[in-house]
Formats: C-alpha cells, sequence, structure tokens
C-alpha cells in the first residue's frame, strides 16, 4: 500500500489504505473546522489563512503536472502572477472616474491608457482573465514546447527563464505594470468594500469554497482514464507513443490545468494580500511553490495543501524572528526532504502505517487501517 | 462505437489484399553507417515470420524503420497498401502495428491490469480519456489476455513487482490487446528459461491468424518450435529465406554465422 503511494497510484496522501468511509469523515470535519475559522482565530491569522489556501490551489496544480505528469515546472509564479495582475488591473480601474489615470501612470507621464488595459475595466473580463490568460499562455507556450519532445531538465529550465523574463518585465515596463511596486492599494471588488469583516470573511469562504472544489475535481481526473494515462507517459513516454497515443496532448492538459489553478491562486491572493509585484512571481517564488508540494507529497493532495500550510506558517514565523535566515531555512528543507523523505508529508502518513507504532497511531487518529 | 471495435476486432478476417506489410528497399543511414541498407521484405495477413541475422544485421532496426522509431533515409514502408513511411509514431500504431521491445516495455507504476487496459483501449485520443468507465468488449479482451498470458491472479500488483519472464509475458500480452493486424516481437523469449520458452513459442503459434506477427530472435530451439519462414538478414542486407530446416542446411547462412562465432571466440 505504501509502495503504490511512491508509485503514484491514484489513491494516495494520507487518506491512502484507510477504510472507505472514515477519510470522507475526517475531511468533512477538517473542512467543517476550517470554515469555522473567522470565529476561531484572528483576523490577521484568518487572512494569512486565506493567502495560505489560495496559493493551496497552485500547489494542487502542480501535484498533477510535476507528482502525476512528471513535469517540474519552476515558472508557476508566471500563472500566478497573470492571475494576480488580471485582478488588479480592474480593482485600480474600477476605483477611478471616468478619463482618470491610475496613480502610478500619472506619476510616470502617461496620458492614456494602454489598450491592453482597457477591457479589464470590465468585471467579466478580468475574472475571465484570471483563469483565461494564463490558461491560453500555458496551452501554446507547452504545446510548442512538448511537441518537439523537449522535458525534464530542459523544460525545468525553460519554465524558469520564462519566470525570469516575466518578473523582468513587469519591472522594465514600469508606466503601464507599476514597476517593482507592483499594483496595490485595491478598495472595492465588484462593488464591495475589501476594508470590512464581511468582506474578509466571504472571500476566505470563497477561497475554502474553492480548494474543496478543485480537491474534489482534481482526484476525479487524477482516478479516470486520464489519470492512468498520464502516469503512464510520466513513467515511459515511449511505451505509450507506440501504444498508439499521442503524449503531447496529455501533458498539454495537464500543464494547462495547472495553470488556471496558479492564475486562479494568484487572483485570490491578491484579494487577499491587497497587493501583487514582481516580487511574488519570479524565479525565487516559482522554486518554493515547488518546495510547498515537496514537503507536502508530490503526489498527494491533500499532501500539497499541508505543505503549502506548513512552509508558508513557518516562512512567517521564521522571517519575522529572523528575517535573514528564511531562505536558509528553507533550503535546509528542501534538502532534507528530497534526500530523507522522497514522498514528503503524505509519504510520511503513508509509511507510517508499516510500522508497528505508526499503524496504532494511523488507527488513532483515522480509524481501522486496511 | 461498440459495433466499430467489434466490426475492426473482427476486421483482420476481411482482407481487401492478402498483402499486409511491404517493406520496400529502405536504407537507414547513421552518419554513414548503413544499419538496413535497400532491404525488401513483403508479409501477408496472418502469417509468421522469423528475422534472424548476426548482431547487427540491422533486424531491430528494420523494426524501428516500421514503427516509425527511426526514418528510412529511402525507401518507403507500405502499411494496408499505404505509406506509412513519414507518418507518426502513434500514428503507425492506430493503423495496427504494434512493438514489443527488446527490453520489456512496461509501465512499472501502473497494475498488470491497468497495464492492458491502456493498451486494450481503442479510443486512443486524448479527449475519449475523460469518460469514466470501460467498454465491456475491452474488459473481456483483458480478462481473457490476462488468463493467456497466466497473470490473472497478479492482476492488481505493479508490473513493476513482476520477474523479468513475466513482464515478457506482461507486454506481449499490450501487444496483443491492442488488436494490431501486425505484431513485431523483438526477443521475446530474452531471459526466459527452456520452459517458458516453449511456453511463448505456443502462445505465438495462437496469435497467427488472426495477427501477422514478426518475431526477432536467436534462439534455434526456439525458431524450430514457431516452425514458420525464416529471412535471414546480414549487415543491412536480405541474405536467405526459407523454412527453418532449409535455412539450419544453407552454407550463406552458416558462413555468416560462423563468422561470428569465430568473433565469438575471440571475445572469451
Amino acid at each position: 500500500m505504501d509502495m503504490s503511494m511512491r508509485k503514484g497510484t491514484p489513491l494516495s496522501g494520507p487518506l491512502a489504505g484507510v477504510t472507505l468511509g472514515r477519510p470522507m469523515a475526517l475531511s468533512l470535519a477538517v473542512v467543517a473546522l476550517a470554515a469555522l475559522a473567522p470565529w476561531l482565530v484572528s483576523a490577521y491569522e484568518l487572512n494569512l489563512l486565506a493567502r495560505f489556501l489560495a496559493m493551496a490551489l497552485l500547489a494542487m496544480g502542480l501535484v498533477l503536472v510535476w507528482g502525476q505528469g512528471g513535469v517540474l515546472s519552476l515558472g508557476q509564479g508566471v500563472f500566478f502572477g497573470l492571475g494576480g495582475y488580471a485582478i488588479a488591473m480592474h480593482m485600480k480601474l474600477a476605483a477611478l472616474g471616468d478619463g482618470d489615470l491610475p496613480d502610478f501612470m500619472v506619476w510616470s507621464g502617461l496620458d492614456a491608457l494602454p489598450w491592453w488595459w482597457v477591457p479589464f475595466k470590465s468585471p467579466l473580463v478580468a475574472i475571465l482573465g484570471v483563469v483565461l490568460v494564463p490558461g491560453v499562455v500555458a496551452a501554446l507556450f507547452s504545446w510548442a514546447v512538448f511537441r518537439r519532445r523537449v522535458g525534464g531538465v530542459y523544460f525545468a529550465l525553460i519554465t524558469q527563464a520564462l519566470a525570469l523574463a516575466f518578473a523582468t518585465l513587469l519591472i522594465s515596463q514600469q508606466p503601464s505594470t507599476g514597476g517593482f511596486n507592483g499594483l496595490t492599494d485595491f478598495q472595492t471588488v465588484m462593488g464591495v468594500d475589501l476594508g470590512t469583516p464581511a468582506a474578509a470573511h466571504g472571500l476566505y469562504w470563497l477561497t475554502l469554497a474553492l480548494v474543496v472544489g478543485v480537491f474534489v475535481a482534481l482526484r476525479a481526473l487524477m482516478t479516470s482514464r486520464y489519470g492512468t494515462l498520464l502516469r503512464a507517459i510520466r513513467d515511459g513516454e515511449n511505451r505509450i507513443r507506440f501504444l498508439g497515443y499521442d503524449p503531447t496532448p496529455f501533458k498539454v492538459v495537464a500543464f494547462t490545468i495547472g495553470a488556471v489553478l496558479a492564475g486562479l491562486a494568484g487572483a485570490l491572493f491578491t484579494l487577499h494580500a491587497g497587493v501583487v509585484s514582481p516580487a511574488l512571481v519570479g524565479v525565487v517564488p516559482s522554486i518554493e511553490m515547488v518546495i510547498w508540494v515537496a514537503v507536502g507529497g508530490r503526489n498527494s493532495l491533500a499532501g500539497a495543501i499541508a505543505g503549502t500550510l506548513a512552509v508558508n506558517l513557518a516562512k512567517d514565523g521564521v522571517s519575522s524572528a529572523f528575517p535573514d535566515l528564511w531562505l536558509y531555512a528553507l533550503g535546509l528543507v528542501f534538502v532534507l526532504v528530497v534526500t530523507l523523505l522522497p514522498g514528503g508529508l503524505a509519504g510520511l502518513v503513508a509509511d507510517a502505517g508499516g510500522t508497528t507504532w505508526g499503524r496504532r497511531l494511523k488507527t488513532l487518529i483515522m480509524g481501522e487501517a486496511k | 462505437m461498440n459495433a466499430q471495435a467489434t466490426a475492426s476486432h473482427i476486421g483482420t478476417t476481411a482482407p481487401a489484399s492478402t498483402l499486409l506489410l511491404a517493406v520496400d528497399g529502405v536504407t537507414v543511414d547513421f552518419d554513414g553507417f548503413k544499419a538496413l541498407n535497400g532491404f525488401s521484405l513483403t508479409l501477408d495477413r496472418g502469417t509468421l515470420r522469423v528475422l534472424i541475422g548476426p548482431n547487427g544485421a540491422g533486424k531491430s532496426t528494420l523494426c524501428d524503420a516500421i514503427i516509425g522509431r527511426v526514418r528510412a533515409t529511402s525507401g518507403r514502408v507500405i502499411f494496408k497498401d499505404q505509406d506509412i513511411t513519414h507518418l507518426p509514431e502513434h500514428e503507425i500504431v492506430r493503423r495496427g502495428i504494434c512493438r514489443k521491445f527488446q527490453t520489456p516495455g512496461v509501465l512499472p507504476g501502473l497494475s498488470v491490469v491497468d497495464n492492458l487496459m491502456i493498451a486494450a483501449k481503442r479510443d486512443r485520443r486524448w479527449w475519449s480519456t475523460f469518460r469514466h468507465g470501460v467498454a465491456a468488449e475491452e474488459k473481456a479482451r483483458v480478462a481473457d489476455i490476462l488468463e493467456t498470458i497466466g497473470l490473472a491472479d497478479r492482476a492488481a500488483a505493479p508490473a513493476g513487482h513482476l520477474a523479468h519472464g513475466e513482464k515478457q509475458w506482461l507486454e506481449i500480452g499490450m501487444v496483443v490487446a491492442t488488436r494490431a493486424d501486425l505484431l513485431l516481437l523483438d526477443e521475446p523469449t530474452a531471459g526466459m528459461g527452456p520452459a517458458e520458452t516453449s511456453q511463448t513459442a505456443a502462445l505465438i503459434r495462437r496469435l497467427v491468424g488472426q495477427h501477422a506477427v514478426l518475431v526477432i530472435d536467436h534462439d534455434m530451439s526456439f525458431l524450430e518450435q514457431l516452425d514458420a519462414r525464416v529471412t535471414v538478414m546480414h549487415q543491412g542486407q536480405f541474405l536467405k529465406e526459407g523454412s527453418v530446416a532449409a535455412i539450419r542446411a544453407d552454407a550463406d547462412v552458416a558462413a555468416v554465422y560462423l563468422g561470428r562465432a569465430k568473433e565469438d571466440t575471440h571475445h572469451g
């Protein structure tokens, strides 16, 4: 059972191998507890949790792309940024009167809105843009690359270059992108005042609902034949090709779904954090995203959520106490996970089932294990 | 879709002509080294052919050229009266050719039954994989093949956990599950003992008729059990064709193999 976990069978994660019924009950309990968070934690903590849950959407996308598809992307920050900037542009424009320009454009001496900003005045375009812009970019990019059978390390390097180029572009086009500072100082979204506790609660619940929905949808996708074929392509792309399948569209679909989820995560994060900037989308944040998933377990959706929460909580704690130490701590965690814990936290839970004490602990937590 | 699937299942019995495959003067040039040199071969539907030749004779390269893994520098590959020389690999497979590789090409992370299910899937276009559920006919076929290859009780095991011989059988099963009209079996008995080898020979003989089968192998006792027409290759070219007995008695073939045997004694 723990073997099948590492090999990436669909029923993975901390819930693997547990008798049916229990995991469902446990998941419902966790979701119910999370839904009550606005009354259980402070406003500051709720905001942190909301940000981390938004990031967990991206992390679940990486489970599909990296864990199941074997495609390591070091450029998820690009799609996160595309989603974040799409919603941020709308919020900047929505706060303006007719003919006015966002403040940073005025300071930079622009006298007209750049053409590509104009459609984002419409809330519908902005919401569609959050998923469609990253989705279309990812589909075209990955199709062009996978069709030429570029994969593995080369693909990872190309995506990293993409992240670098994207952040550099944002900074260099300061008059129309807000440059290094990004876009910030949002007042309302879709007519809702962002400053109120009600808005914070609503956005938190929206994020939680999306996390639950995406979890269920991705789980269904991973247990479908598409999921089986994606794992098969990861393990033997040529064998699949010589069984009459074209691997390219399978990988493109996975990469595109990963990008759409990253875009969604970026938009929600921007709403929770009140800012989107190049510092959130470049090379370093893109690598951090991979680390969340490595820590949680790259074949486990639940693991990816847990890893995202754990790493970001640690980041919050470490960087407020020792601001200079965070990157070293993160690097150390990554090295430890890669060398000692290839299945991440999810693998640890699954492996624990193999030892007597682990079994007892697991039985205690989750009921009868198989 | 079911009707179509059933139709093509029987499709092998209603040939437009008996000629299935024609390799027509194919040359494969690796930077000056001609792995295949103007090689030609024809194969009728439902027939068995064995391809032998010393190492480096171009047997595997021939399979590669048929299936599109390497591309012919000149010459053509005609399958079911259509030129497939420049089609993408998955297109060639979809037209009815499937290959078993020399080293077992099973998918280690998937269960035995999932390996077969992927191979047995009729509709291999990506958007068809989002549908849940498996056609009853595909399930029945997989169950049937599991019995035939003797892995029914290991259906749920990861393919990576199988013994070497079992992996070979699983891959043969996968190739058969595709219902291809032409099966290319590259050293199907590599790493097998005598008992497994004769079981494999019996299995292959059962496949003939429904599929045309091209087997590459070195093992003489295996060839005798297959009892098929033999084509001998040497240095990328056609050397001889005939029955197993005729080939065994042939002086040219003996010279080619003895030449190799002499080299082998040098090596040790």
